[in-house]
């Protein structure tokens, strides 16, 4: 079965949400019990191709053919639907696994059975099936396939609250923005069809001419993904849509942006690799510079919990887009201190996901214990809820970038690398962590500190396992950084700093 | 509605959910498949629905649901079905059995018993399909009544 790892992480999960309505007709502990086994499987599945790609190389999958690897038909075209996974896609695959497999147990104690949990577990394992297809697939349109499966189930999900005033609101803009990004790409990708003939992203890389349509081409491609990635300016669906879906999911909706970003990075490094332009990736660095820096601002004049923790969250899609941005622009002499950026943007990609996570699972606990998360009527919550409050703290000051937490880690490398490209742009990104630093510090005492409250409604011990799980590994990467960064995140920054021959080779041979 | 527009749509429910089912049935070698064939099927439906009064069809939002759900289990399973070399590989077609005959070369009416796992793939997209513009048809018909979710 290990020769099928790869898809079978996409199959699974989109076969377990479709089964999910029939068992919960059977026995609703059955369903949970089904849920959890799926994502445990696409834990395993995403670990085995990680390990593989990270010692053997990319893992090419091809679907329908008489053999996974037989890429090519007769006439050296790569006409089947492909799986290739490099150390980038399998990097992203390790996030999304281990996202979910905390954010699943967590849903299934947090989700009321009279407000459709059903649903929500369906929408959540599609959205991890949908994820997974945009970072594994080596085909244009079926990048733009598993795209609007991301859409669909985010937006459902968003809007889950259907009750609330809020929620259907949120769904909406949200709803507004990925179809337009879901239409813009594939406006691009018919482009492309049309001048080349063909959807293989490798083939159309390797045949990539440069002319007018490729660069209308690539347009639509960037305003789709970084629309989706929440940049600025089009950032403003990101904080509605964190702060109203339930909590557990969001952790899903994060990994979601950050499969846009990867899409992004596919697009720029592998796809459009060989036509460099600087200029486009000055417009990433720039980009990221004002999302960082707007989103902090933002955050600083939020009083609903769930909104300042999300603010926070695509601020960090800032600092993402500032290193890979720098590497971007320093891919045609491919100095040291690119890779050096690159690495801490990938690096981020983790660190974001661990520790905004965190406090969206917070985040949840802190809106389960009191039924609200209005920072004007919290607070002292610190004596009664503990263990919330330390992981609270831990990841506020993770995302804020102190030493010895993992935000620290990939921060410290995304300042060397853009010092050596420009001094301002990490002077930049270090006030802007400030910025963070004062915001959080903000939240943590106007929910956790002030004087004894009674905590309305005991904290499950599930909850504090998933948080336990994400605050461990928080602080294990924060403390030995360097494995981490030979391990996992040095193959995925090298899969896109010069992977792109080993990816085109690897779909088309020689 | 008047007796009229009740009497065409008794006439016309088993010709659409015929049609539907033929679109279906030769999505591998006429336009259409899966998604069509499964929309004008649901279209029958809706035709039901405006003909009569919904009420009647209130009762059968699980089974759709459920039908749903089916359909789309089937898909992934068919998938699975390939696993013996690649996911999505296509076993039956060529083997002799159902949909197994060798396609004839040259030109002709086309053989409906081919192409193997595509036809029941279509199948199972149909029904999902039909399940699904049913069940969201039928929600916006009881609209407005009370909500059972």
């Amino acid at each position: 079965m290990s020769i099928h790892a790869p898809i079978l992480a996409i199959a699974v999960p989109l076969l377990g949400g479709f089964a999910v309505p029939l068992l919960a007709k059977v026995h609703k502990g059955l369903r949970d019990l089904w849920a959890l086994l799926v994502v445990l499987f696409v834990g395993a599945c995403v670990g085995v191709v990680a390990v593989h790609v990270f010692t053997e190389g990319i893992w090419v999958y091809v679907l329908g053919g008489r053999h996974p690897q037989e890429t090519l038909v007769s006439g050296g075209f790569p006409i089947r639907i492909m799986l290739v996974v490099d150390g980038m896609s399998a990097f992203m695959g390790i996030i999304a696994g281990f996202l979910a497999l905390c954010a699943f147990p967590f849903a299934l104690r947090l989700l009321p059975e009279e407000e459709g949990k059903s649903l929500a577990l369906t929408l959540g394992l599609l959205l991890l099936a949908g994820i997974l297809g945009m970072v594994y697939t080596g085909d244009l349109f079926n990048f733009f396939v598993f795209l609007e499966v991301t859409s669909i189930a985010a937006c459902a999900l968003i809007g889950f609250r259907t009750w609330s005033s809020r929620a259907p609101e949120a769904a909406f803009k949200t709803m507004l923005l990925y179809s337009l990004s879901g239409l813009f790409f594939l406006l691009g990708v018919a482009f492309l069809y049309g001048e080349y003939g063909a959807l293989n992203l490798a083939y159309v890389a390797a045949q990539l001419r440069g002319s007018g349509v490729d660069r209308l081409a690539l347009a639509l491609f960037l305003a789709a993904l970084l629309m989706k990635a929440a940049a600025a300016p089009v950032h403003f669906w990101a904080p509605d849509a964190y702060g109203e879906a339930p909590a557990a999911k969001t952790l899903l909706l994060v990994v979601n942006t950050q499969a846009s970003l990867y899409g992004l990075w596919r697009v720029l490094f592998t796809l459009y690799g060989g036509l460099w332009d600087a200029g486009i990736g000055w417009l990433v660095v720039s980009l990221g510079l004002l999302t960082m820096v707007v989103a902090a601002f933002m955050a600083l004049v939020q009083t609903d919990l769930g909104r300042l923790v999300a603010y926070g969250a695509v601020s960090q899609i800032g600092y993402m887009m500032l290193g890979v941005g720098v590497g971007l622009v320093t891919l045609a002499g491919r100095p040291d201190y690119g890779l050096v950026a690159v690495k801490g943007g990938v690096f981020h990609m983790l660190n974001d996901a661990l520790t905004v996570g965190l406090l969206f699972l917070c985040v949840g606990a802190v809106e389960w214990a009191q039924g609200t998360r209005d920072l004007r009527e919290l607070g002292g919550l610190g004596h009664g809820l503990p263990e919330v409050a330390l992981c609270f703290l831990l990841a506020s000051l993770a995302l804020a970038g102190l030493p010895p937490l993992n935000g620290f880690a990939s921060k410290i490398l995304i300042y060397q690398g853009s010092f050596r490209l420009s001094p301002i742009l990490a002077a930049i990104a270090v006030l802007a962590s400030i910025l963070l630093l004062a915001v959080y510090a903000r939240a943590f005492q106007g929910v956790f500190l002030g004087s004894r409250v009674e905590v309305q409604n005991r904290v499950p011990a599930v909850f504090l396992l998933s948080m336990g799980a994400l605050a461990v590994a928080l602080v294990v990467v924060g403390l030995v950084p360097g494995f981490f960064l030979e391990g996992v995140v040095a193959p995925a920054a090298e899969a896109l700093w010069h992977g792109r021959d080993l990816y085109l080779a690897a779909v088309l041979g020689g | 509605m008047t007796v009229v527009v009740r009497t065409v749509a008794r006439v016309l429910f088993p010709v659409a959910l015929a049609f539907g089912g033929y679109v279906i049935m030769h999505g591998h070698l006429t336009p259409g498949g899966g998604f069509q064939g499964g929309a004008v099927a649901a279209s029958a439906l809706a035709l039901v629905l405006v003909a009569f009064s919904p009420a009647r069809l209130k009762g059968k939002k699980g089974l759709f649901s459920a039908l749903e759900s089916l359909g789309g289990v089937a898909f992934v399973v068919l998938g699975f079905l390939g696993l013996g070399l690649t996911f999505f590989a296509n076993v039956l077609a060529g083997a002799g059995g159902l949909f197994g005959q060798p396609v004839p070369a040259g030109p002709n009416p086309g053989e409906l018993n081919t192409a193997g796992t595509l036809p029941l793939m279509n199948w199972a997209v149909g029904f999902k399909v039909l399940a699904g513009l049913g069940a969201v048809v039928l929600l916006f018909a009881l609209f407005g009544g009370e909500d059972d979710r």
